[in-house]
């Protein structure tokens, strides 16, 4: 059993985030890089399944120099070996060509049989990338998955979005992104932590995941910040005071914005 | 321009530049383990003097139990390491420290240095996994810093021990399944596992404290408990044995006291940045600037003592006396700057809802057990003079 499991490095959620100046790509430079917190979950997935099947766990990470902490970090908490796709070239990167150079890293693993991401990273928030990637590698797609159960050559899956729930099985190998829902991850062990220097880690570019290819074509940026502002402050809200007649008040109130 | 006060004063020192990036994992997975599991409620555990005693195997599952160590089911870490989680658990607070140091650095040292194959693998594995819980008894009522003095006494029996004798002031006493206590024998003080339920052996937990309420202290009874002679440390001899132990448990609290003070330092930044008096930032006025200013000074300085104490631990060169060196200025420096950045706080600083009078108490412990500061002034003092003047 071999299972890849996308992550990424993205700016403390818990720290002010910024934009950079000029494209408006996240400001790296000024802030506390760490791993995904819902890659996160995807990786804690990806070792509970481990310890059950006895899987490989390959962790694969698209970024600069420090992306590689995060990979350390999944290997920290269990995971087998990790890739590391590190170009320049990639900077700023659109979900279109993030899918195409996470596809074509997840095809140097041989016989892969599940690809785990999460449904979203905490920076873009696109949410788009785990599904170009299943399309590109031609894998069945279970998206914003918060259960997951695998049984020999099937994976079956809670999906649960907005719009409500569902549940979805597909045959090996398969794609799955899952919620900030799926579980608790673990913390690394220090035994753990201490191991992941010792595991491999294989730095890929470009040239190495498509040779030959030519630069023009293929980092085409199919998208590009125009404008970026800040959201705009919260307004305070409207106190009902309870004088007999508050509940008129509330449904009043609902009924005008047609929320009810 | 907009002021943005600094979250950690040991930015200003950039102490992370000489970690290495194994040594900051294992710290920043300290801090994050507290930050979700101790630190929401630890204000609470103070008030009510309760220990969290289900967290014992959440920190084995770590590694956090004696890390330091080799094999045993103990994670091995460098002394540097070990001495980081000290510095993240104290900064939650010094009875989580106190629990970890007593475990790892008394209890489990005492058997993994002293002990015979056999102690090893019946107690290490389940200490290391939190499974277990130790403690070590050397005070007694009336030999604290002369432990020398000390009257629990074991006498041979046939093949066997009779112990009797009282320990006080013993770190997680009520809760420990083994306890290493050190005694009076024909042959000198020797060392000897008991473990809890033998008859014999009782214990009481000390109420009333004002200080390490997250931690339990007790009593310890030896009413004639005979024990057999495979429940002696068969490789510890005088006194050597239990202030060994005390040596590596001083070291960890030479870096917990960095962390106390950083909290505590922490709260009064992020406090004097928020509390207006006079129409301006209680941190805008240079009066409040010296305190935050020396204290910085003074905790950076006590954080780069440690590092240091701890590469000359880690090249196995470190000098008990120099262990002294920083368990007297770090644990003296720290209780002087969470007492300042308590009044930084005004009135609120009072309330357990803040930590750093909450450190300030805890401190007190902290400032007498593992040898008191005039014990220390003393080493340090012969160290220099060469003259001893204990007695
Ligand atoms: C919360 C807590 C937890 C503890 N946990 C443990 C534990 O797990 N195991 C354990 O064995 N012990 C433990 N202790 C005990 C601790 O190690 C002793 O309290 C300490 O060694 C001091 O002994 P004492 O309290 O008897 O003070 P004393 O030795 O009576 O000292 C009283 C004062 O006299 C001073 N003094 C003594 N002799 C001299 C001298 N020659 N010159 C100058 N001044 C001197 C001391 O410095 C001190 O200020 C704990 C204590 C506390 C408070």
């Amino acid at each position: 059993m071999n299972i890849v499991v996308l992550v990424k490095q993205v700016p403390d959620t818990a720290a002010e985030r910024a934009l950079s100046e000029g494209d408006h790509t996240l400001d790296r430079e000024n802030t506390d890089l760490v791993l995904d917190e819902i890659n996160e979950r995807a990786a804690e997935e990806a070792l509970r399944l481990k310890a059950t099947t006895d899987a490989e766990v390959t962790v694969v990470s698209m970024g600069p120099d420090s992306a590689l902490d995060s990979i350390r970090k999944v290997l920290a908490m269990g995971a087998d070996r990790g890739i590391h796709i590190c170009d320049d070239r990639l900077q700023g990167a659109d979900v279109v060509t993030t899918a195409r150079v996470l596809a074509a890293a997840v095809r140097t693993v041989a016989d892969v049989d599940l690809v785990l991401a999460g449904n979203a990273a905490t920076d873009g928030q696109a949410s788009a990338v785990p599904a170009i990637v299943a399309d590109l590698l031609g894998l069945p797609q279970l998206t914003h998955v918060r259960e997951l159960v695998l049984d020999a050559k099937r994976v079956r899956a809670e999906r649960e979005t907005e719009g409500g729930e569902t549940t979805l099985e597909a045959p090996l190998p398969a794609l799955v992104s899952v919620t900030e829902k799926i579980n608790e991850p673990r913390y690394p062990s220090f035994k753990g932590i201490m191991a992941a220097k010792k595991k491999p880690v294989a730095t890929i570019g470009l040239d190495g995941l498509f040779p030959g290819a030519d630069d023009t074509g293929f980092l085409v940026s199919r998208t590009r910040v125009v404008e970026a502002v800040p959201r705009p402050a919260r307004s305070a809200g409207i106190r009902v005071v309870d004088d007999g007649l508050a509940g008129r008040q509330l449904a009043d109130h609902l009924i005008a914005r047609k929320l009810v | 321009m907009s002021a943005k006060p600094l979250k950690d004063p040991l930015e200003l020192f950039d102490i992370a530049s000489v970690l290495t990036d194994e040594e900051r994992e294992i710290q920043s997975t300290v801090a994050r383990f507290l930050e979700d599991r101790v630190r929401p409620h630890i204000g609470q555990w103070f008030e009510n003097a309760h220990f969290a005693r289900e967290l014992a195997p959440e920190l084995g599952k770590l590694g956090v139990l004696g890390m330091h160590l080799e094999g045993y089911g103990c994670a091995g870490t460098n002394a540097v390491s070990y001495g980081l989680a000290c510095l993240e658990l104290e900064a939650a607070d010094s009875g989580f420290r106190s629990f970890v140091s007593v475990q790892g650095s008394l209890s489990m040292f005492s058997i993994w240095k002293w002990g015979s194959e056999e102690q090893k693998l019946q107690w290490l594995p389940r200490l290391a996994a939190g499974e277990a819980i130790g403690c070590f008894g050397l005070t007694e009522p009336d030999f604290g810093s002369n432990p020398s003095g000390m009257r629990t006494k074991a006498v041979r029996e046939g093949g066997d021990w009779i112990l009797n004798g009282s320990k006080m002031w013993i770190t997680n006493g009520g809760i420990a399944d083994v306890a290493t206590v050190w005694a009076q024998t024909e042959e000198g003080i020797r060392g000897f596992l008991v473990p809890r339920g033998t008859p014999g052996f009782t214990t009481q937990d000390i109420k009333q404290k004002m200080s390490l309420r997250a931690s339990i202290t007790s009593e310890l009874y030896f009413d004639n408990v005979r024990l057999p002679d495979s429940a002696r440390l068969p490789l510890a001899e005088g006194l050597r044995g239990p202030l060994s132990c005390l040596n590596e448990a001083r070291f960890g609290i030479l870096f917990g006291a960095v962390g106390a003070a950083r909290d505590s330092i922490q709260a009064a930044i992020d406090y004097a940045d928020s509390r207006v008096q006079f129409d301006k930032p209680i941190s805008a006025f240079q009066l409040t600037q010296k305190k935050l200013a020396d204290m910085t000074v003074s905790v950076g300085s006590a954080a780069l003592l440690a590092v240091h104490l701890g590469r000359l631990k880690d090249q196995h060169r470190i000098r008990p006396e120099q262990i002294s060196v920083g368990k007297l200025n770090n644990v003296r420096e720290a209780i002087a700057i969470a007492r300042e950045c308590r009044t930084v706080l005004g009135a609120n600083g009072i309330s357990l809802e803040y930590s750093p009078l909450r450190h300030a108490n805890n401190l007190e412990s902290v400032l007498t057990y593992e040898g008191t500061s005039e014990m220390h002034t003393l080493v340090v003092g012969q160290a220099i003079t060469g003259y001893p003047a204990y007695r």
